[in-house]
């Protein structure tokens, strides 16, 4: 726990929560790096300065595997698993980047750029808008197949708490919140609601932030990276949704 | 002399009319003065018989089937009780053709005995098993599972007694036993007939685990939508401890094991081993990132043993006659039996339990008879609603865990279901899409979203909108479905439209070609 | 525009409110704070934050911030704006002519613990070179002074012995008389992750507060015990830790002194605290006492975190020393996971304890009668200082009413609304002839005062405040004060203005001074801090870059000693006509006096007190939930709405004093501890009538920006 917490740097993040524990020393991209046992692949990996893109992990937040964007490749593994919930181990030899894995990440965003409001990408600078970058699809072609799909794009605008929106058409349910104020705060005031393509982010027993159990301490701001939940005092003229989507 | 007409209780049976049948035979027999009693057995799972009632003669059970309330009288009449000849009568049960040609070793006591009769359960071999794991070591009881070849049943074919060895090996405490029973695949009901047929076993054989891997608590996840199951479940687990083969020093031992049943509520992800345990645990049923395996941190965080029910129904067995017995059966690294559960257009649908090396062909002709509506059969689906389709050509495979997954399909739980030649392979493609969307947990990406996109790229194909672009957009779906997925559930929906895909294009072009027929007629 | 504005710049600097003290990035935009963000190596939070320091900043660009100096004759005169050089010139031409006429000792100060270290500093030093007397009080009077007389009695000094993360090596979690949940909402939560880990929680506190039961972390012992008799319980636990031999022999024989440890075993193992005994009295079942003093002594690491419902009571002292002798007794010192720690509240009170703002201590709690200590300050300020002690604030007061007292310079502090006995402190003030306020907008202390400085926010200057870990961190400019002076600048002028010349360049040369003079801080420096982050006092050649745990080889006197601590009740007493005894406390959203926070947006959670009052008691007068009722004491009287509530047990009832209209410093008593004059909010005997025609005001709205 011990480092989890004092191991922490500012502009940085690791993705997954660095750990005390015994050295051990893997390959990145031919790159040697030791790290705690216990540590993430990708942990070892931003460690050895390989940039593996991400959107559920934070080293704040104990990993959870959902995004499906930090894929990589292990020598001797089958597949194409989720470096923030594969722990290293002594010898292994990992890839952070190949064509496939370029191929599957693309795909994965894609997913995720058919139900997100296209007129917030341009100019922003969330953590999606930094995973856009290193993925390198920021739009779905104007003739794309996933256009004008079932979307969430006219869903809840939670205005209700003096300081923060939320914005369910920006919501690319990755669950940071929800874990935010379950490991962080302890407050358990959010959950998923529904399942599927249906699962929303709600307060409470599906109140609004303000009547919920919500104390405002922020830490769900904190740890969104698509801007869905979001300061009010960062749109001086009051928040607006962007016209158009993706969808 | 008390005559013993057997009724089956399965759910299968009941819905068939099966506790309307029991009721007239009581009446009929009482109004007679006959002294009969009737027993509710388990189904002997040859589903074109039910309801098939049975009479011991002399030991000697013999069969009528399918019959109604109303066939009653007749059958009184016509000497049931002394097995007389009648329009529904099938002779001795264990001739009947497609029975007497399966192994059946996990269902040996299904349909055979009162499922909920300890006594009935003590009196063909049950708690043999049980009593001869006590008297050896943990360690050598996982040796058995281990030569027994036994792989895990419910769909992922694991390693039994790898996983055992694991646990047993896990240094925290308590450890658990799960028994999956949230039977969700379309088509399948072997978990559900040993729930109903022969609980025992399954009480057995949970003990056995716990002896083997130093558990002390047990559960059953069932699936709500069983609840003939439950009850029956819940009974047999009552009269278990009431006679010292749950609680404290079982059978005389030092062993402490129980069971509680857990029930569902309508999630097929909770039949996937992670997110049971996330519901056992109160919790959302979502799907959990492996490591940990739940062997080492599973329920509560604790070292479990999770199995399906065959493959939990298949450890008295083994215990009882030992590994090398059962692996004597079956062929290649897929040892011993499997409970093959035919159903679809069928015309002889059931319960065909054989040793792993028959066909696919075999299985739908011999046993199975071909397609209920006399139609060719067109496709076969294998292993659940996740399992790809099987084209006529391929009916030769091999039944193998190795050889199906060779043929570009899934063995899983046992399921085969077939489709005759009016089927519309898109429309089964588009299902598969949609099942998955229907009971995605919502977790990972791929899933939650792809398979809503899956669904609309397989419309627009079939509307004949961009279709290229839209089946390379479906191919590369697949792709990230079956590469990036948390779970088996967005890994394997690729499966079934693949292989629909592939083997049956000529569905998903037929409508555009009307269309474009039509557009230029309309010009 | 559906983009965020992106900040431009981004500064490191410490949360303006309590004492948790989490380290903060301040964006800016153009110039404007547009919004702060936890910093992630902040030691004291780890990039977590509250709704307060999150969120409810806009306070300091609030209408009704003061914004130029201000004097008047008389307290019914308008204001009149002045320059600085005028207002300096007037308040210390009044305090001068004062002090002629009534002689040294009749004018005084009192600092603020929402100031630096610095601004603190130079309010003592503004009270000894300016005033040339010890007149000089600091807030904790009115909280936390039992903890520095109880704590520097048993261990040897007068802090935490911690530091915030020590908690998740802790095995058993004692918290008594807090609330950390609401009250130090960060560490609150690093509390429950070290319960939801395994740590077991044990409380003690008359209410069942958010601590005792919130979601996957719930106490495992609650000694719900009567208001007023703390030292009972605690002497009772002690009583159990002795007689059942549960005290750790080789800690005590090492580590503290024996024949004062025999003694108090012989006090406190008296037939007369045994939790038979006890508990009847106290409200408790004998058993949960016994059962709390067993996890306390097996441990293997127990720790204590206890606040205001200790310390503010008329044997407050007297719980700390209990709570000191508990942990000495069982071995609980000097390593991570155990300790005893007051949640210091407000930002930056134990800053305001460590620097000498005291009538009789000077920085690093060392009497004025020292001659030693006395003359390192004289060497450093070139002059010669008073070595009498001077006057606590209650004194003040008393003397004021007296007619001896009459003048006072206040920074930051607004007792009329929280100190006790409202209408003692007003008459007093009104007695006065110059009272001198420094504040960001005007108060109730402001009603009477005739001249008004405006003072500037902690993101308005640069200086060091020290958290509840003894955590000393950098608090940074932001934007420029709204009236053109940080605060350190204004005592500054003030000091210049009563003669004696003064110049600093920079806060950085304050604690430089510091430094010079006082042994615990001797190695601190700006550039200190600024590489390493934060540092925890001491910090000197023993340990450079400061001491995260205290008393790891020996107490600061050597051994530590056991105080004697027989409970001697409260003067307050129920009877017929009071039934119920009253408790007061803080939630999260509000902020002490309210001062800050009802003017931000954080009233949409909370934007009145409100009596919280059991199912049972409010049937017994016929109330229902959101009546209005009268709460009337000895002492005064107020109204309120209340709620009804299973978190208070009856016989107790218990409300919030942050808005100013509730008054409920009128009802509290004029008992206070028996060492430290800390004034006994927690327990005033109450009757609680329901009003049919309502004759007060019941809310004001507060005007946000």
């Amino acid at each position: 726990m011990w480092s989890e917490l004092r191991a922490l740097r500012d502009g940085i993040d690791l993705g997954t929560p660095p750990r005390d524990g015994e050295p051990v020393t893997l390959s990145v991209d031919g790159i040697p790096v030791t790290v705690a046992a216990g540590s993430s692949v990708l942990l070892a990996a931003g460690i050895a300065g390989c940039t593996v893109p991400k959107l559920c992990a934070s080293d704040t937040l104990e990993a959870f595997g959902s995004c499906r964007v930090c894929l990589v490749e292990i020598e001797g593994r089958r597949g194409y698993p989720a470096s923030c919930t594969t722990p290293v181990d002594e010898g292994m030899q990992v890839r952070t980047t190949s064509d496939m894995l370029a191929k599957l990440r693309r795909g994965v965003i894609e997913l995720y750029l058919s139900d997100f409001p296209e007129g917030d990408i341009d100019g922003g600078w969330s953590q999606l808008n930094t995973t856009l970058d290193q993925v390198g699809v920021h739009r779905l072609a104007d003739d794309h197949p996933y256009r004008s799909g079932a979307n969430h794009q006219g869903g809840v605008l939670d205005m209700s708490n003096p300081y923060f929106v939320f914005d369910q058409a920006k919501c690319i349910v990755c669950s940071r919140c929800v874990r935010a104020c379950e490991e962080i705060q302890g407050t358990f005031a959010l959950t998923i609601d529904g399942r599927g393509f249906g699962s929303t982010v709600v307060a409470g027993q599906n109140e609004s932030f303000l009547e919920s159990d919500c104390v405002s301490c922020g830490a769900c701001v904190q740890a969104c990276p698509s801007d869905a939940l979001i300061e009010k005092s960062l749109f001086p003229g009051g928040y607006e949704r962007a016209d158009s989507s993706q969808a | 002399m008390t005559a013993r007409v057997f009724v089956p209780c399965d759910a299968l049976s009941v819905a068939l009319g099966a506790d309307e049948v029991a009721a007239r035979l009581v009446a009929e027999t009482a109004a007679r003065s006959l002294d009969v009693t009737v027993v509710r057995n388990g189904s002997r799972g040859l589903f074109w018989l039910e309801p098939m009632i049975e009479v011991d003669v002399g030991g000697m059970r013999h069969a009528y089937g399918p019959v109604e309330a109303d066939d009653i009288p007749s059958l009184i009449d016509a000497g049931l009780l002394d097995a007389g000849a009648h329009r529904t009568n099938l002779g001795p049960t264990d001739q009947i053709p497609e029975l007497e040609r399966q192994t059946r070793l996990t269902f040996a006591r299904v349909g055979v005995i009162d499922p909920r009769s300890l006594d009935d359960y003590l009196a063909h071999g049950g708690f043999d098993g049980l009593r001869r794991a006590l008297a050896m070591s943990p360690s050598d009881v996982v040796d058995e599972v281990e030569a027994s070849g036994l792989r895990g049943r419910g769909g992922a074919a694991f390693p039994t007694g790898i996983k055992w060895r694991t646990v047993l090996g896990a240094p925290a405490s308590p450890k658990y036993v799960v028994a999956n029973a949230d039977e969700g695949d379309s088509g399948t009901f072997a978990d559900r007939m040993v729930m109903e047929g022969d609980p025992f076993c399954l009480i057995e054989a949970m003990a056995i685990a716990a002896h083997a891997v130093g558990a002390t608590h047990g559960v059953i996840y069932c699936r709500s939508e069983y609840p003939h199951s439950i009850a029956t479940l819940e009974h047999c687990i009552g009269v278990a401890r009431q006679y010292g083969w749950l609680g404290t020093s079982i059978a005389g031992s030092v062993l402490e094991f129980d069971i509680e049943v857990r029930v569902g509520a309508g999630a097929y992800i909770c039949g996937e081993e992670t997110s049971m345990l996330e519901s056992i645990e109160g919790r959302r049923g979502m799907v959990r990132p492996k490591p940990p395996l739940p062997a080492l941190e599973g329920l509560y965080g604790k070292p479990t043993v999770v199995n399906n029910i065959i493959t939990l129904a298949s450890v008295p067995w083994i215990l009882a006659h030992g590994g090398a017995a059962y692996s004597g059966h079956g062929v290649g690294r897929s040892a011993g039996t499997l409970p093959v559960q035919l159903a679809g257009n069928i015309r002889r649908g059931g319960l065909v339990e054989v040793p792993f090396g028959i066909t696919v062909r075999e299985l739908i002709e011999d046993f199975g008879g071909g397609t209920a509506s006399g139609r060719p059969a067109r496709a076969v689906q294998i292993g659940g609603p996740l399992g790809a389709y099987f084209h006529n050509d391929q009916l030769d495979t091999v039944l193998d865990y190795e050889a199906i997954a060779a043929a570009g399909g899934l063995l899983g739980h046992g399921g085969v279901v077939v489709f005759d030649d009016t089927v519309d392979m898109a429309v089964q493609a588009r299902f598969a899409m949609e099942f998955c969307a229907v009971e995605s947990c919502g977790k990972c990406t791929p899933c939650r979203v792809g398979s809503t996109r899956g669904v609309e790229l397989i419309d627009k194909i079939v509307l004949g909108e961009q279709r290229s672009a839209n089946i390379a957009q479906l191919e590369d779906l697949c792709e990230v479905l079956e590469h990036g997925s948390l779970c088996a559930l967005g890994g394997l929906t690729p499966y079934p439209v693949r292989s629909a895909l592939q083997h049956f294009p000529e569905d998903f072009g037929q409508r555009n070609q009307q269309d474009e027929h039509d557009a230029q007629e309309n010009i | 525009m559906p983009i965020p504005v992106k900040p431009d710049q981004s500064t490191i600097t410490t949360c303006a409110y309590c004492g948790v003290g989490c380290g903060f990035k301040a964006e800016t935009s153009g110039g404007q704070i547009v919004r702060m963000t936890p910093w992630k190596e902040g030691k004291a939070n780890h990039g977590h934050s509250c709704v307060k320091g999150r969120f409810a900043f806009d306070y300091y660009r609030h209408p009704d911030r003061v914004r130029s100096p201000m004097i008047r004759v008389s307290i019914e005169d308008p204001w009149r704006e002045v320059s600085w050089d005028e207002a300096f010139a007037h308040a210390a031409g009044e305090l001068k002519r004062i002090q002629e006429t009534y002689g040294s000792g009749s004018v005084g100060a009192v600092s603020s613990s929402r100031c630096t270290n610095e601004e603190i500093y130079l309010m003592q030093k503004f009270a000894r070179v300016g005033l040339r007397n010890n007149n000089i009080d600091n807030c904790s009077r009115i909280c936390h002074s039992p903890t520095q007389f109880g704590l520097s009695a048993t261990l040897g000094a007068g802090a935490a012995s911690q530091h915030f993360d020590s908690i998740l090596r802790s095995d058993v979690i004692l918290v008594v008389g807090a609330n950390p949940t609401e009250g130090h909402p960060v560490f609150g939560s690093m509390m429950k992750r070290s319960v939801r880990r395994g740590a077991n929680l044990l409380v003690i506190d008359p209410r069942r507060t958010e601590t005792v039961d919130s979601p996957h972390c719930r106490a495992s012992v609650h000694l719900a015990l009567r208001p007023g008799t703390n030292v009972l319980v605690l002497d009772s636990i002690a009583h159990v830790v002795v007689t059942e031999r549960l005290y750790d022999e080789a800690f005590v024989r090492a580590r503290c002194d024996w024949d004062d440890f025999e003694l108090w075993m012989s006090q406190v193992g008296d037939v007369r605290y045994s939790p038979d005994v006890v508990g009847p009295e106290a409200g408790l079942e004998p058993d949960a006492i016994r059962e709390l003093a067993r996890r306390y002594a097996a441990g293997p690491n127990s720790t204590i975190y206890y606040g205001l419902g200790v310390t503010e009571h008329s044997q407050g002292s007297t719980g700390v020393m209990c709570l000191g002798n508990l942990a000495m007794a069982c071995g609980m010192i000097g390593r991570e996971g155990v300790g005893v720690n007051p949640l210091r509240g407000q930002g930056n009170v134990q800053g305001g304890s460590c620097l000498g703002s005291w009538p009789h201590m000077f920085t690093g709690y060392r009497f004025v009668t020292d001659a030693a200590t006395r003359a390192v300050f004289e060497n450093e300020w070139k002059i010669d200082l008073d070595g009498e002690p001077g006057l606590r604030l209650p004194n003040m007061f008393d003397a004021a009413v007296a007619g001896s007292f009459k003048g006072l310079y206040i920074q930051g502090e607004d007792p009329v609304q929280s100190d006790p006995n409202r209408h003692h402190v007003e008459a007093a003030l009104r007695n006065m002839e110059c009272v001198i306020v420094q504040d960001l907008y005007e108060t109730e202390t402001t009603k009477f005062a005739h001249v008004l400085l405006p003072g500037s926010s902690s993101l308005e200057k640069n200086g060091t405040f020290t958290n509840a870990e003894r955590r000393v961190s950098m608090v940074r400019k932001i934007v420029e004060p709204v009236a053109g002076l940080e605060d350190w600048e204004i005592t500054v002028g003030m000091i210049n203005a009563m003669g004696y010349e003064l110049k600093y360049d920079h806060p950085s040369e304050v604690l430089d001074e510091i430094a010079r003079t006082s042994p615990a801080y001797s190695g601190m420096s700006f550039e200190l801090i600024e590489r390493v982050g934060s540092v925890q006092w001491p910090c000197n050649t023993a340990a450079p870059e400061g001491t995260e745990v205290l008393h790891t080889v020996t107490f600061p006197r050597g051994k530590g000693s056991f105080m004697l601590t027989e409970y001697v009740p409260t003067k307050e007493r129920v009877d017929d006509r009071f039934p119920l005894l009253l408790t007061t406390g803080r939630i999260l959203s509000q902020y002490n006096a309210g001062t800050q926070t009802r003017r931000t947006a954080n009233n949409a959670w909370y934007d009145d007190d409100v009596l919280d009052i059991s199912a049972d008691d409010a049937a017994q007068r016929g109330l229902r939930n959101g009546d209005r009722v009268r709460v009337a004491s000895r002492y005064g009287e107020t109204e309120l709405s209340i709620t009804v509530s299973g978190r208070v047990h009856p016989g107790v009832v218990y409300t919030t004093f942050h808005f100013a209209h509730t008054m409920v410093n009128a009802v509290t008593s004029d008992l206070n501890d028996w060492a430290t004059n800390c004034p006994e909010y927690k327990v005033t005997a109450v009757e609680v009538t329901k009003v049919t025609k309502v004759t007060k005001v019941t809310k004001v709205t507060e005007v946000t920006s």
